[in-house]
Formats: structure tokens, sequence, C-alpha cells
């Protein structure tokens, strides 16, 4: 067939240009708020200026009056709309404290930003203007800003739950009584540090934006939304709402960017959905700038404490990590999990001993809501392992990548069962490191170092290492059941050849910018042997895929993607029962290549997949009993995480005079198993680094005692532009996955997890001579000023 | 965003500009770029009842030699001085900070005329014509006026302009082969300096202002004193800060910000000596 030979040679594994790009970059694609709705009406939320504060009174009267003004509401004139308050799916521990949450706030608002009451208007001017006239009275109460104050409930914040505390988890794993504390006390070195996870804003390009749409006859409801997880919400909206499930229905058109912020479920669609209910119209909503720096969730917001012990070697010993976790006001969707995503990662790449003691104690704030941020967990692991294990290296005296080399699980102990009882299927953490080390030019850059950072020198080098583990590909489902989470971790696929033999694919992932409908065309043209411009992917509308657990934690490719090719195996299976029939053979006398069925052997007595979709179709000529038509499902539930893992590494330039860091040079290797298109791969890289160096040198959301963002605009909050950041130096190697057909891993979350620590750790390398020992992020060029002189201060006060 | 409701006019030539500006009084402002007064009504800090807009007074954009004199139209936009081969071979300090606005949307859209009129102590070019000694040429109804540029800044976003009158032109002194340097302090491209140093020395003389470090762009005198008594690049730099008074923000604190001036004025005398 032409069709077969025109197929690139391999298309797994080929740099195929994204499908997804045209649309975007010529602007065709469509957004939530590009959706042109007739007789919609706007909404827009009041929000609270106070961080603390009892509502006393909310009077609308004078919103009313605006021309173009429909309804405006308080808080507490909604309150009966609720059939339960806003969801949260992951009660990590019986005891957890959830204080009920609404999508206006009655009695109390909890964070500058907290919704209070709401405009309806037939234009959005018409309800910003109104919402302005709303007239709000509050009694301030005290702000809770500071995680170690909150916990000591000087000011309780929620009056009903008595305590600011959320929960406490832990995770001790011993394999003796005592281990930890006896590793300690025999310990040849120790280190004990304290790591502070800065708050972060997510700034997708997108904001949020939402469009409830009520179907004409019959209850039936749409609901549009920039979200990352269309099955997730329209479950939970359901659930919240008291809406029959299935007169839900969720589509997301496109949906510029999520990073974790869109893995929820917020005020806003349940306003939209409620209100368009209430007044049957459509109602919309969209997000402001400013109001997504403080109405959409943080991420990170930790204080960490990690102690390593270690033997004479630097062996590692013990572990003991003490998380305080800032959960903000509220538990959004899935708040109270994300510091425990990382509990199982403390010790790292490396071949720790039965001695582990973790334990996350959560707290609220008057702040905006934490949740999912890229890496959700595990980059906050990572740093504050990574970091501990050159503050080691130094307390040793000896370079912090030998110090790695000598504790790295080998490649001949994978797959891997760590303390944790976690089996880590694949890594190769040697070839990885000893690969960026060369592209890094390690040491070159030591080298160099001695020379360059003498006695008053104004620019210094250092050069910092990161090795990480992903726990990615969330999940098996019954992991997450221990781990207490209200899903699975499954992932739907159906896979139908139509009478022409083009392929539609139907997947349960939710792609926000991953290019996914790229990567599954490919996945399903290599094993069907057909072109990927054959292949249709039809997603993130719950009415074509009514199945799915949507898209984050680096799971679309290791769940969807493999559950796209095993649709495809059923789908060959039954061709080829087909294929024997008419070819009149055996089964097993078949063989499949390139998209046709021929007999061993007698390469003459073939058949074309084409052929057999319109068989198929006809229905003909089948076998007895077999139903017509080409088409499978299949819902795979992953037996394992996948483990992507890798090293970075990273040279910098430090002026002492002035605190500026240049980096130099970013070296980035990192191994997802099998690429299924390494422009992809290198694209999710070099965001996911961006984003990690942004953390390490730029972003910061910063409040003041009170509880206001100072940090409320893009001109104080710095997300890098491409003038402010290197052109990074990407490496790879390829250990696949052994615990799926396709040997892939996720690679979404990847570089936000190498970046952030290596960056550090190269600037606190570059500083160690002058008594440096830590650097706060985002090290920014005051913050770097003030540690080179406290550190002169200590050393010259030490001196004398 | 969205501004407090104003209303517009547009103006096709400097006098119906100021003839307009009078007619609606008080609160209203003159529209040329619009990149640093649109940002503060969007932000809903500037409520201007009326925008007379001059960004189409097209005879305002020109940069010409005038003998002793570089003259620019204050319309002429940022893009344009920075590529100006005549600014490059007479005032090349003041086409290369141009080069260092914002980023490249705000320098095709952003005036000269309207970032000197805005008075932001944190904007790059008001410091440098300061530094350079320019005069600012100021029309209003009764006509026009000279302002050097040292007596022109008056407070924070406060000029010597009257409400009825507009800038038209600013003169830039031929710099006639002086040293340079520019230092831009940020930690990103396109953000305001968290301090900027403008400088320039010919022998004796020299020139050196400050952006960023108080409430209106500074004039470092002590330090162009120093060098003119003798005194050595290290000696004078120490004296950067003597007239500024740096505010604390989220980038830098009074102290990191009287440091940071030092060094950089020094790198700046470096740079300009070479």
């Amino acid at each position: 067939m032409t069709d077969l030979q025109d197929r690139p040679a391999a298309v797994l594994g080929s740099r195929l240009l994204r499908r997804e790009d045209p649309a975007l970059l010529t602007g065709e694609a469509k957004y939530t708020n590009d959706l042109n709705v007739p007789g919609a009406l706007h909404l827009v939320v009041v929000r609270s200026p106070y961080a603390h504060a009892r509502i006393t009174s909310v009077d609308v009267s004078a919103a009313l009056d605006v021309p173009g003004v429909v309804a405006a509401y308080s808080g507490a004139d909604l309150a009966t709309v609720w059939a339960a308050p806003m969801p949260c799916a992951w009660p990590v521990t019986a005891d957890m404290k959830n204080p009920a949450h609404y999508p206006l706030a009655v009695g109390k608002a909890a964070y500058v930003g907290d919704g209070v009451a709401c405009v309806l208007a037939t234009s959005d001017t018409a309800a910003r203007d109104a919402a302005e006239l709303i007239d709000v009275q509050y009694e301030p109460l005290e702000a809770v800003v500071d995680l170690e104050d909150a916990l000591s409930d000087r000011v309780v914040i929620h009056d009903d739950l008595g305590t600011n505390k959320s929960y406490q988890w832990d995770l001790k794993i011993e394999g003796e009584p005592g281990q930890v504390d006896a590793a300690f006390a025999a310990a040849a070195y120790t280190v004990s540090e304290r790591y502070v996870q800065q708050r972060l804003i997510p700034v997708a390009m997108e904001p949020r934006a939402v469009c409830a749409v009520p179907q004409p006859f019959g209850g039936d409801i749409t609901m549009y939304s920039s979200t990352q997880v269309p099955h997730i919400l329209k479950v939970m909206s359901a659930l919240t709402l008291g809406i029959p499930e299935h007169q839900l229905r969720v589509v997301c058109p496109s949906v510029g960017g999520g990073f974790g912020s869109k893995l929820n479920v917020y005020a806003e669609e349940l306003l939209c959905l409620a209100l368009a209910r209430k007044h049957g119209v459509p109602v919309r909503w969209n997000e402001t700038r400013s109001e997504n720096h403080v109405a959409t969730i943080q991420g990170r917001g930790q204080i960490q404490h990690i102690e390593l012990a270690a033997d004479a070697d630097g062996k590692l010993t013990a572990v003991r990590v003490r998380l305080l976790a800032d959960m903000g006001a509220y538990l959004q969707l899935v708040t109270p999990g994300i510091p425990l995503l990382g509990a199982f990662l403390y010790a790292g790449v490396y071949d720790l001993p039965l001695a582990y003691d973790f334990s996350c104690t959560s707290v609220f704030t008057t702040l905006t809501p934490t949740d999912a941020y890229r890496g959700a967990g595990r980059p906050e692991a990572t740093y504050a392992i990574e970091r501990a294990m050159d503050a080691l290296a130094d307390t040793m005296g000896i370079d912090p990548m030998e110090l790695r080399q000598r504790n790295f699980i080998r490649k001949e102990q994978f797959p891997y069962t760590a303390m944790t009882g976690l089996v880590y299927d694949s890594g190769d953490h040697e070839a990885a490191a000893s690969k960026a080390a060369e592209l890094a030019d390690y040491a070159g850059v030591r080298a160099r170092q001695a020379a360059q950072n003498v006695p008053g020198a104004k620019k210094v080098v250092g050069i910092g290492q990161a090795s990480y583990f992903e726990m990615c590909g969330l999940a098996p489902s019954r992991v997450l059941a221990s781990l207490n989470y209200s899903a699975g971790g499954w992932e739907a696929a159906t896979v139908r050849v139509l009478p022409t033999n083009k392929i539609q694919v139907v997947t349960g992932t939710a792609p926000h910018g991953q290019g996914h409908e790229t990567s599954w065309s490919m996945i399903v043209a290599e094993k069907l042997g057909v072109s990927p411009d054959d292949v249709d992917v039809l997603h993130s509308d719950t009415a074509i895929a009514p199945l799915g657990l949507d898209t984050y934690g680096s799971r679309s490719l290791p769940v969807g993607g493999v559950a796209i090719a095993m649709a495809c195996d059923k789908v060959i299976d039954k061709a080829k029962k087909i294929a024997a029939h008419q070819l009149e053979a055996d089964e097993a006398d078949l063989e499949f290549a390139a998209g046709t069925f021929s007999v061993k052997g007698t390469p003459d007595r073939s058949l074309p997949l084409a052929a057999i979709a319109f068989e198929a179709f006809t229905a003909h000529n089948l076998p007895d009993g077999m139903e017509p038509n080409l088409e499978a499902h299949t819902t795979y539930d992953p037996p394992n995480f996948s483990w992507p893992f890798g090293t970075h590494i990273c040279t910098v330039e430090v002026d002492t005079e002035t605190g500026h860091v240049e980096v130099l040079q970013y070296v980035a290797v990192d191994d997802c198993g099998v690429q299924v298109n390494p422009l992809i791969v290198e694209g999710q890289v070099h965001g996911g680094v961006i984003q990690g160096l942004a953390q390490a040198l730029f972003e910061e959301a910063v409040y003041d005692s009170d509880g206001n963002l100072k940090s409320g605009t893009l001109a104080e909050y710095l997300v890098p532009a491409a003038s402010d950041v290197p052109s990074l130096t990407l490496g790879h190697t390829v250990t696949p996955s052994p615990t799926n057909q396709l040997g892939v891993k996720g690679i979404g979350e990847a570089g936000t997890i190498g970046a952030a620590p290596a960056v550090i750790n190269a600037i606190v390398d570059a500083l160690s001579h002058l008594g440096v020992r830590d650097m706060p992020m985002p090290a920014s060029p005051h913050t770097v000023w003030n540690a080179i002189n406290a550190a002169q201060h200590t050393t010259n006060g030490a001196s004398k | 965003m969205i501004p407090a409701a104003f209303d517009y006019v547009r103006a096709t030539s400097a006098d119906e500009a100021i003839s307009l500006i009078g007619e609606h009084g008080e609160d209203a402002k003159f529209l040329a770029g619009g990149h640093s007064l649109l940002p503060l009504m969007k932000l809903r800090l500037a409520q201007p009842s009326v925008l007379v807009d001059i960004g189409r007074v097209s005879d305002l954009s020109y940069i010409r030699d005038a003998g002793d004199h570089i003259a620019i139209g204050a319309l002429t936009r940022h893009m344009d001085v920075e590529r100006s081969p005549l600014l490059a071979e007479h005032v090349p300090l003041l086409a290369h900070a141009a080069g260092h606005v914002g980023d490249p949307q705000v320098r095709h859209r952003g005036t000269l005329g309207g970032t000197i009129a805005h008075a932001d102590p944190a904007s790059d070019l008001p410091a440098t014509t300061l530094a350079l000694g320019a005069t600012y040429v100021a029309q209003g109804p009764n006509g026009t006026r000279e302002i050097a540029a040292a007596d022109f800044y008056q407070g924070f976003l406060e000029s010597a302009l009257a409400a009825d009158e507009m800038l038209t032109e600013i003169r830039v002194p031929k710099m006639g082969g002086a040293g340079w340097s520019f230092q831009k302090f940020n930690r990103r491209a396109q953000d305001w300096a968290i301090v900027g140093v403008a400088a320039w020395r010919r022998n004796g003389d020299s020139g050196v202002a400050l952006v960023n470090m108080g409430s209106t762009p500074i004039l470092a005198s002590s330090v162009s004193g120093a060098l003119a008594q003798g005194a050595s690049i290290a000696d004078a730099a120490q004296l950067a800060a003597a007239e500024a008074e740096p505010q604390s923000d989220l980038n830098a604190s009074p102290e990191y910000r009287v440091h940071l001036a030092k060094v950089l004025v020094r790198r700046a005398l470096e740079q300009a000596s070479a």
C-alpha cells in the first residue's frame, strides 16, 4: 500500500514537528475566553483585601444599580446552593483537619483574594465597575504568615478547628528498632540543614477561564474550563453542586499551560455552574493576571529540616527529615498530599539502609492555598537531599561528585527495592553523572576555579551538581489507596480504525501544552503501521472521552500513552483473526509488520490493515460470532510508578562586589527511558529547567506581615524571559523502563526537579572559600551580597 | 486590569495639543508612547479624565545636528535614538542607553520626551540626559522656554513642566570624544534598573548621574567635583551616593543601593577612562 511506503522509516523516536503548533503560533487556537457564547452573563468576584477578617456585612445594592448588572450575591446569599463544601480529594490522615471551604466565604475571609461576593452583568466591564461598588464591611484580624508562628496557634484561623495544624504524617522505616538514632550516634559525619522552599506563583500563560452553558432542554449543562483535569472536575463539581454527574459535560478548549495550577476544582468553576443553573443562561468568568496571582493556587511553601548520618567513607547510614508545610488558608483539591509526594524521595538516588525517619506537619496560614506546582513535592525533596549532600561533602572535605559516586544506587542493583518498599524500575546514575560531568567539563571548571577563586577575587566560579530520581507516572491505584488518595491512577484509551483506515484515538489525558496529539499519533503509527497524519486524537471533552484521569504528575505518556499502545495490541489481535479467516491461515502462522498481515514464509499471501478495516466495517465476511468494526478499549492501571532520573550540572560566575550570579553553563542529562519524540522531550526539559532555575534565582511570592502579596504583578514577580536565562546543554541516556511495553518514563517535571539544587549548589560552591555555607532562594543579587557579608563578618569575628 | 473611564482627543500639532490640554484642565494628560502612563492607568494609580494623544504629531520626531548639540524631537522613539548614526557619532552614551530601555516593544513605542516628562527616577534616559547636561525645550500657551536638565526634576514623577506645557525638544551637547559608560544593574533585562549609572569623562570634566537612587534622577556632583580636583576614580566613587536618597523595595535595601552605586560608579569611570 502506498500509505505504508510513505511512512517514515521509524516513527517512534523521530523529531516529528508538533501538529499542535501551527494553530498555536498563528493565533488560530481557541481558548475558553475566545468562545463566542451569545447571551452569556459575565461573573466578577469581589475579593477580600484582608488576609484575615470577619465579614460583618455585605451590601450589594449599589452594584445592582449599575446598568447591565443582573444580580449580585454575598457568600451568605449562595450558602444553600452547595450540596457540599469545595472538595479536597486527599485526606492524608484520618484525623486531618479540613476547614469547610465554600466558593464564596461566609463569616470570615482567610486570605487576600478570598472571594466574598460576586456580580453578574451583561458585560465584563459593567460587572467590574459594579464589583467596586459592593460594600463589604470587615473586622480585620491578625494575619498568620509565618509557618512556625502558625504552628504556635497564637492566632487560630479557623475557629471551629481550634488549631492551625492540619495534620502530621510520619514515615519511619528501620531495619531494627532505634536504627536511625543509633546510626546518628555512631556516624563519622553528620549534617543538619534547614532549607526554605519559597512560595511560587505558577503563572500559566493563559489565566483561568470558565464558561458554563445550560443546554436548552433536560437540565444538562456544559462547562468549558481552562483546566488540566476535565474528568476529575466533572465528578467533583457534580458532587459539590448535587448535579447528576451524567448531566454535566466538561470541555477544555485549548489550554495555555497549567504547571499543576489547573489541577484543581476552583470556586469560579463552581460559581459559574451554580449561577448558570440558577439564571438559566450561560455564565462566564475570565481571570485577570492580578487575580491569577492571588486566587489561583501557589506552589511550594515548606520549611525543611534534613539530617544526614554517614560513615567514615561518606556512605549514608540514616536520613531524618522534619517538614513544615504551608497549606495556605484552605485545603484545595490535593493540597495536603503535595508534601507527601516527596516523602519517599529524601534519600534521593542513594543506597540507604533501612534507617529513614520522615515526618511532615502541615499548617494553615492566612495566605492563598498551596497545591500542585510542577514537580509537586519532588523538587522540594530533591533540593533538600542534594543540598545536604553538598553540605556533607563540605564537612568531609571531599568533592561532592565523589561523595555522590560513593552513594549511588548501582546499575546492577535495579530493579531496586528502596527502603520505603517502592521499587525503582531501572536506572544508571553513574552513566548520567559521568556524561554530565563530561559535557560540563567538570575537571576543567575545577581547575579554573582553583586559579580564579583567590582571596579578593571579584569574579568567582562555582560548579554544582544535582542527581535525581523522580517518582512519576501517577500512579498504581493500590499505592494511591495506601496514601488515602480518593481516586485511582489508571488511564483509558480507545483506538478505532475507521472504514478507510484512518484512526481515531480517544484518550483520557488532557493536554495543555505537552503535544499529546503528536506523541499519541506517533505511538499509533508505530503500532499499526500507518502515517501519523492518519491518526486523529480526541481528548478533553467528557462527552467524547468519558473515561480518564487527566494530565498531571508526568503521567500522560507512561500511563495514557501505554494504554493507547495496549489498545492498539487489541486492535491487532482482532484484525489478526479477520486476516486468518480471510487468508484461510492459522493465526499462529501470521505475522504483522508495517501494517500488513502475512503468512510466515509466504509473503505474497498477505492482507493490509486497510483491507481488514473495511471488512470489519462491512461485516460481510467475518469469523463466526465476531462483532463488526475494528475498535478496542483499554483501561490501564500501571504496576509501578515510572522513575526517570538524571544529573544536572550548573556552572556559575558570581560577582562578589554586587552579588550578581551569571549562569555560565547549564548541563542537563536526563533519562526518561525510550523517547517517543526527542523534540518534545527537549522542549519539556527546557521548560522544566528554566522553571527550576527561576525558583533558584528569580521567583518568590513575597508577603508582608499583614498577609499582603508584595509581588502582586509581573513587574515584581520575576518570571525570567529568554534574555535572562542561559542556553542549555542537553544530553541524555536511555534506560528503558521494564514495566511498560514502550519502555517510557515521564519527563514533564524532571527539569524542574534537577535545576534548583544544581544552581544553588553552584553558587554556594563559588562562595565557599569566603565562608558561605548556604544560600536562600531566590538567590537575588541582594541575597547573595548579604550572604557574602554575613559570612565575612562571621569569619572575621572568628579570627579575632 | 481596566482603567477608569476617560475621554480621548487627538492632536495633530504641538499647538493644537497645548490648546487641547489647556481646554481640558488639570486632569488632562498627554499620551505619547503610553508605556509609562497606561500601566499606571490600568492599575488605577493614574486616573486622568482626558487623554490628549500626541502620538501623531509627526513634526516632533527628528534627530538633527544643531552645531554644538544634537536636537531631538520629544516624540522620537527610543528605537530611533538607539539606531541614530548622528547620535552614535556625537552622543554615543545616549544611543547606547536607549538600547537598554525596557524591551523591544517598549523601545518601538516609548518616546524620549515621554520618559523625560514622566520623570521616573528609575528610568534610564532622564538620568542619562542629566549626566550629559541636556537642555529641555517646553512649549506652552505663551511660547517656548528652555529648562536645564539639572533644574527639571523636582520630585517623584514631578517635573518643572507646567500643566499646560509640553516638552517638545531635547538638546544634548555633543560629547566631543569623551569616554563614557552606562551601567544598568537589574535582575531581568526588561526591568527598571535597581541602580543605574550614566557617566562620561574628558580630561578634568565629567558627568555622572544615577538611576533609581532617590525620588528624582540624581546628578552625582560630588563625584565630578572630586575628579576635577584630581581624586582617584576609587576615591571619587566613594562619593557616589552623596546626593542620593535611595528607597527600599523588593530588590534592594537603601544600604545595598548605596553600595551598588559606589561599585557601579567606579566601574563606569574606569570604563569611561579606558
